[in-house]
């Protein structure tokens, strides 16, 4: 076992398939001589050479459809957006060309697009976005979010081996905070599609993903000590396909969910959790289905500002003392 | 008018040679291709005033000749070249292995057509034989011809790419991307710009401040060409050597056809804002078809009788994949829901389609 941070992790896991596989090859830009803005591919190049880490014109739509040409004639490429705010750019090659190639043309397009994203870290507008809802909406994607080290190693080794197009939305407010102890030398994977219990309890579910895992968890461990509140955390990891089996499970123990994340709230992941759960264990409520997530702003650079508009630990536990008393 | 202007190469006078060292039964396969995408697009027409085309159809009159020229300047067979056809490049379709069944079947959305009735038109693929359809969101195949060209890059592969353009798609984001990130690699692409005249309704003095598609090639610090589209030897030769050179290891290549779309945007379209006598003039004095005959005839290349055998074998052929497909049934509904993963690879109907 060794320490190691959620960025060195997802280094890891890329750094293995790497070896592992040869049809494997990231491009983006600045990751080669470089090694990445964050420094994620850092070795990269000298490694496995130039051809295998290429560096790209900052070009989402070409950096995008390329790797998608390239998956068709059956390589296993890492899209790597600079910070994931840049998504947008590649949008249409995203919705149109690489969700759909399966379905309209039976086109095999194994291929993952990642990148930090996420705020806490006074980025601004431009540099903090969650971007996961607005692919959340397109069938052909897959989208995965670790909070944990171990899961950002383990999904990023199932993202590249997934045959379809997975998105992999990597927290870089978690890149250096989170440090886990992972075994060596065994091939860690975390199963897309499966949620995660981060802490078993009795009283009141909050299910979250991403950042928003670490304020639940400190929210809860606040909550048991001053209120005597026993609070489960479930974190979701996938996002397409949506575990729901785990989330009625957790509904069903506790009867009251509040949903957390980063990301604004209308047309927000939460909205559609809330849906599923109204559907599928409305019975099993005992209070109504409750949101903590950012406010509906462009994410706001001051920290007065960012602090005011993001979710906080402390909205966690008032949230959940309200739902907890109703 | 600017667009009767002298195209910028000219066809050749009569020799005894075919240029580009095309055999006498290289000629008339070329032939049998012009003449089996005009024939299968009239076929379509007739089925579409059926309603058996059950969306839009889109003609490609008067651009099968660069269509089926640049196609043939590929090496072709079991996965060796691959070109990205546009929806007026059925001729290149048909030249790299797509049956006339395949496409009736799509056109008409049978369940044993390619996309077994999910997609429309000729936005189909075989990557085997070479071709992979488009999307409707112009430009987007350049970037992803770039990584499939970038693939045979990768692994050594002696392959080529080629992509085609429309004039109003060189107005896209994708395009530019797409051609500077080929160029930057220096990947094996071939882009064939179709200056056909008309994007929709809109013509290239409102689409671009350029005069030829050809200058665009040099903010890329590619070479970039342009042929008569209608003349088919000349495409077939330029597109020749640009893939040769790509195949060599020398990156991108640009070639702009001057062309000219005939029909309108599709089949419903009465092209109301073109001028008549354009429109007449292209047909009678520049139609790709009738200028190749007249070329292989004056050559005496070929003779009168075989032309007329391969007519009457294309339409045969088309009666025959016709029949073979018209009654065919649609794909059943509950289908729709297979294949948007690999997996799952079923989705599960909403809970009301049980009840």
């Amino acid at each position: 076992m060794a320490e190691v941070t959620y960025l060195e992790a997802l280094r890891q896991g890329l750094w293995e398939e790497m070896e592992r596989d040869p049809r494997v090859f990231i491009l983006g830009e600045d990751v080669g001589a470089y090694g990445g803005a964050f420094k994620v591919t850092e070795g990269f190049a000298k490694q496995f050479g130039e051809e295998r880490v290429i560096d790209t014109p900052i070009s989402e739509a070409a950096i995008v459809g390329a790797a998608a040409g390239a998956a068709h004639m059956g390589m296993r490429p890492v899209a790597e957006m600079q910070f994931i705010d840049f998504i947008s750019c590649a949008y249409d090659m995203l919705t149109n060309y690489v969700a759909t190639a399966r379905y309209r043309a039976g086109l095999a397009t194994p291929m993952v697009v990642r990148g930090p994203c996420g705020g806490y870290v006074r980025g601004g507008p431009f540099h903090s976005q969650n971007p996961e809802a607005a692919f959340l909406h397109t069938p052909g994607l897959k989208i995965v979010y670790p909070a944990t080290a171990r899961d950002a190693k383990g999904l990023i080794k199932a993202s590249i081996r997934d045959d379809d197009p997975v998105i992999y939305l990597e927290h870089k407010w978690l890149y250096r905070r989170i440090k886990e102890q992972l075994p060596e030398g065994e091939d860690l994977l975390t199963p897309i599609g499966e949620a995660r219990l981060a802490r078993e309890g009795k009283d009141l579910s909050i299910v979250t993903y991403g950042a928003t895992v670490w304020k639940a968890l400190e929210a809860a461990e606040q909550l048991a000590k001053d209120d005597g509140l026993s609070v489960e955390v479930l974190d979701l990891r996938t996002l397409v396909p949506m575990d729901d089996a785990a989330i009625m499970r957790t509904v069903e123990k506790t009867n009251k969910v509040l949903i957390v994340h980063e990301d604004t709230r209308t047309g927000g992941v939460a909205g559609e959790i809330a849906a599923r759960i109204n559907e599928q264990a409305f019975a099993w409520l005992d209070g109504p289905i409750m949101r903590v997530t950012a406010h509906d702003v462009p994410l706001p650079y001051a920290p007065t500002l960012e602090d005011f508009v993001l979710p906080q630990t402390e909205d966690i536990v008032k949230a959940a003392r309200w739902l907890a008393a109703y | 008018m600017a667009s009767r202007a002298a195209p910028t190469t000219h066809s050749r006078p009569p020799s005894a040679v075919a240029p580009g060292g095309l055999t006498r039964d290289q000629l008339l396969e070329i032939y049998r291709y012009l003449r089996l995408t005009r024939t299968l697009e009239e076929r379509l027409v007739a089925l579409y005033r059926q309603s058996k085309v059950i969306g839009g159809l889109f003609r490609s009159l008067g651009q099968e000749g660069e269509s089926v020229a640049s196609a043939y300047a590929l090496d072709r067979g079991r996965n060796r070249d691959i070109l990205s056809p546009l929806i007026r490049n059925l001729g290149s379709m048909l030249v790299m292995g797509a049956e006339p069944i395949q496409i009736l079947r799509q056109y008409m959305a049978k369940a044993e057509g390619p996309t077994h009735g999910r997609e429309l038109n000729v936005h189909f693929n075989d990557l085997e034989r070479g071709y992979l359809g488009q999307i409707s969101h112009l430009g987007d195949m350049v970037p992803v011809m770039a990584g499939i060209a970038l693939t045979f890059k990768l692994r050594g592969e002696r392959r080529v790419g080629l992509v085609y353009i429309g004039d109003g798609a060189t107005s896209t984001g994708t395009f530019h991307e797409g051609l500077n990130f080929a160029a930057v690699q220096r990947v094996p692409l071939v882009v064939i710009a179709e200056y056909n005249r008309w994007a929709y309704s809109t013509p290239p003095e409102k689409q671009f401040a350029v005069t030829d598609l050809a200058e665009k090639a040099k903010a890329y610090g590619v070479p970039g060409v342009t042929v008569d589209g209608n003349d088919v030897l000349a495409v077939y030769e330029a597109t020749r050597f640009a893939v040769e050179r790509a195949r060599d290891g020398h990156g991108v290549h640009v070639i702009e056809v001057k062309t000219y779309r005939r029909k309108g945007h599709a089949e419903h379209d009465d092209q109301h804002y073109v001028p008549k006598d354009e429109l007449d003039w292209w047909a009678k004095e520049n139609d790709p078809v009738d200028r190749y005959v007249k070329r292989l005839l004056q050559s005496e290349w070929v003779e009168q009788r075989e032309l007329q055998a391969i007519d009457e074998q294309t339409k045969a052929e088309i009666d025959q994949a016709t029949d073979a497909c018209v009654d065919e049934p649609l794909p059943p509904g509950d289908s729709a829901l297979e294949g948007v993963y690999a997996n799952p690879a079923v989705l599960t109907p909403h809970w009301y389609r049980s009840l």
